[in-house]
């Protein structure tokens, strides 16, 4: 994981099974739209992220295609279910197919 | 000059002798025409009925700043096996694209509310659609008012 | 139409000096409660916002600035010194800047100081104002002393930076011919266009403004205000801007420090 885009998450530690869990994810990413000017009146070429997923035990739980009206510094919050203890894995896919991902760990009681 | 179009336009204005502030660019200039948001649906779920209901999309009021809007976009579901959201999409009707997102979910989600933060060029209404695993399509929305910052900088 | 009307009035009114004496902060009739962070002038949704360290943006930069402070680079990591608590030992610590530093007798920001470490006592070269490295130091220290005001120190040594920097905060300047009390001491709570004037406090700062989608120092948000009444912005990390630094520190007064704040 690179400097340039740390990563931020917030995922509870243990959940009982079957307890739905909340998580937090963020990156930092500029997320360049490619509708701006530069001071020169030239158009800045979009770069961003495009892909999120987050992998429960290697298992997809949650995606999300991103477009440029994402604001920079992307932030999503969502929800999954807690079966079995393991791995949460989150990543993103930049518009170059680069990818920059976080690991936690989840214990279910 | 319309106070309308001053508030709800992101306008470059230039004064003479005014020095650059930053290095960065100039403020959000959207230069594209809005494209069309019904096109952008059609596109994606051909021409499938959709209804009105189980979603609902949350934006503020007034945003505080265009640059960076919460949206909370929530679908009434149970979220089990056999009666779940599969994904949602979400549009904005005045971005120079329309596609805002598209969430994926399944069963596995637990529950289908996802938060976020968007980019918007003008004040206007987001609207999203979620389908089910039956197939189904369902639609909400919501409207936010987007005004120039103080000093446009 | 109206508010067009209110900027051109301040803008012909008087050609008299404006008069300090005025400001909010040393007037002793006015009660303290009116002092007011900026975090009271956003929406619902944006304080909690800064409030929540895993939607605050500017936490991206705590993380990235508690990361460097251990790395070992240079003869010696900002920790090895700092060292009394661990991370802890700089708790407070940027509640006192800017302030003068004994060896050179300038003032100091936190920036400034930062740098002084890595030229003085690491082996390194200095870091250039705004870099993204910079911010996330300066944020990390910053917010080691968020909840708590300011202490900084305006007599002595740090007397002429003083009286320099509260007399740029009420000098006029730019086209629209504004000086900074005129608008966050005497019309704080008024409408400009969408937004509403704050009170103009640095305890944001560097903080996450969404305007920049990104987060900036405080010198960075300063030329935003100069470059707002379309005034000659000074260089970033510039003595008059550190020196407006310490007068905006001390009419804070008791309001605590929220870095990594968000502002519009």
């Amino acid at each position: 994981m690179s400097d340039a885009h740390g990563i931020r998450i917030a995922a509870p530690n243990r959940a009982s099974a079957g307890e739905v869990i909340e998580i937090k994810a963020m990156i930092q990413h500029e997320m360049e739209t490619g509708y701006r000017r530069d001071q020169f009146g030239r158009q800045i070429p979009r770069f961003i992220l495009e892909r999120f997923e987050c992998l429960y035990n290697g298992k997809p739980v949650f995606r999300a295609e991103l477009f440029p009206a994402i604001a920079a510094n992307p932030f999503l919050n969502f929800f999954i279910r807690a079966t079995e203890s393991g791995t949460l894995d989150f990543r993103w896919t930049d518009q170059d197919g680069h990818t920059f991902s976080e690991r936690v760990t989840l214990e279910v009681v | 000059m319309n106070e309308t179009d001053a508030l709800t336009r992101r306008r470059l204005l230039t004064v003479a002798g005014a020095a650059l502030v930053t290095a960065a660019a100039w403020p959000v200039r959207v230069f594209a025409e809005p494209a069309d948001v019904e096109a952008s649906i059609k596109a994606m779920f051909s021409q499938r009925e959709i209804r009105e209901g189980r979603v609902t999309v949350e934006l503020p009021p007034i945003s505080e700043n265009g640059y960076s809007v919460p949206l909370s976009v929530a679908v009434e579901s149970p979220m089990t096996e056999t009666d779940y959201v599969v994904r949602i999409a979400v549009f904005a009707e005045k971005n120079p694209l329309p596609d805002v997102a598209r969430f994926e979910l399944g069963p596995s989600a637990g529950i289908a509310h996802v938060r976020t933060r968007i980019r918007l060029g003008d004040s206007q209404r987001i609207r999203a659609v979620a389908e089910m695993n039956d197939g189904s399509l369902w639609t909400g929305h919501a409207f936010t008012v987007v005004t120039l910052a103080a000093c446009v900088l | 139409m109206r508010r067009s009307a209110a900027i051109l009035a301040l803008m012909f009114a008087g050609l008299a000096h404006a008069d300090e004496t005025r400001s909010f902060a040393s007037r002793p009739d006015l009660p303290r409660a009116s002092v007011a962070s900026g975090y009271t002038f956003l929406t619902r949704e944006t304080q909690l916002l800064q409030d929540d360290p895993f939607a605050n943006p500017g936490y991206l930069w705590v993380d990235r600035g508690a990361r460097s402070f251990t790395e070992s680079i240079g003869t010696a990591s900002c920790r090895s010194c700092h060292a009394a608590d661990g991370e802890r030992a700089l708790v407070g610590v940027s509640a006192r800047y800017p302030k003068i530093d004994s060896s050179t007798g300038a003032l100091v920001n936190l920036e400034r100081r930062i740098n002084i470490c890595r030229t003085r006592y690491q082996g390194l070269e200095p870091l250039p104002y705004e870099s993204d490295l910079l911010l996330a130091l300066t944020t990390y220290v910053a917010q080691l002393s968020r909840g708590q005001p300011y202490e900084v120190v305006i007599d002595g040594a740090a007397a002429p930076y003083f009286a320099r920097g509260r007399d740029y905060f009420f000098t006029r300047r730019g086209q629209l011919n504004l000086a900074c009390n005129q608008c966050h001491d005497d019309n704080f709570g008024k409408m400009l266009r969408g937004d509403r004037l704050t009170q103009g406090h640095p305890t944001a700062f560097p903080g996450y403004r969404l305007e920049w989608q990104t987060l900036g120092s405080l010198h960075r948000r300063i030329r935003d205000c100069d470059a707002g009444v379309r005034a000659e912005p000074r260089a970033l990390g510039s003595e008059i801007y550190v020196a407006l630094e310490l007068y905006l520190a001390w009419r804070a007064g008791e309001l605590p420090i929220e870095s990594p704040g968000v502002r519009r």
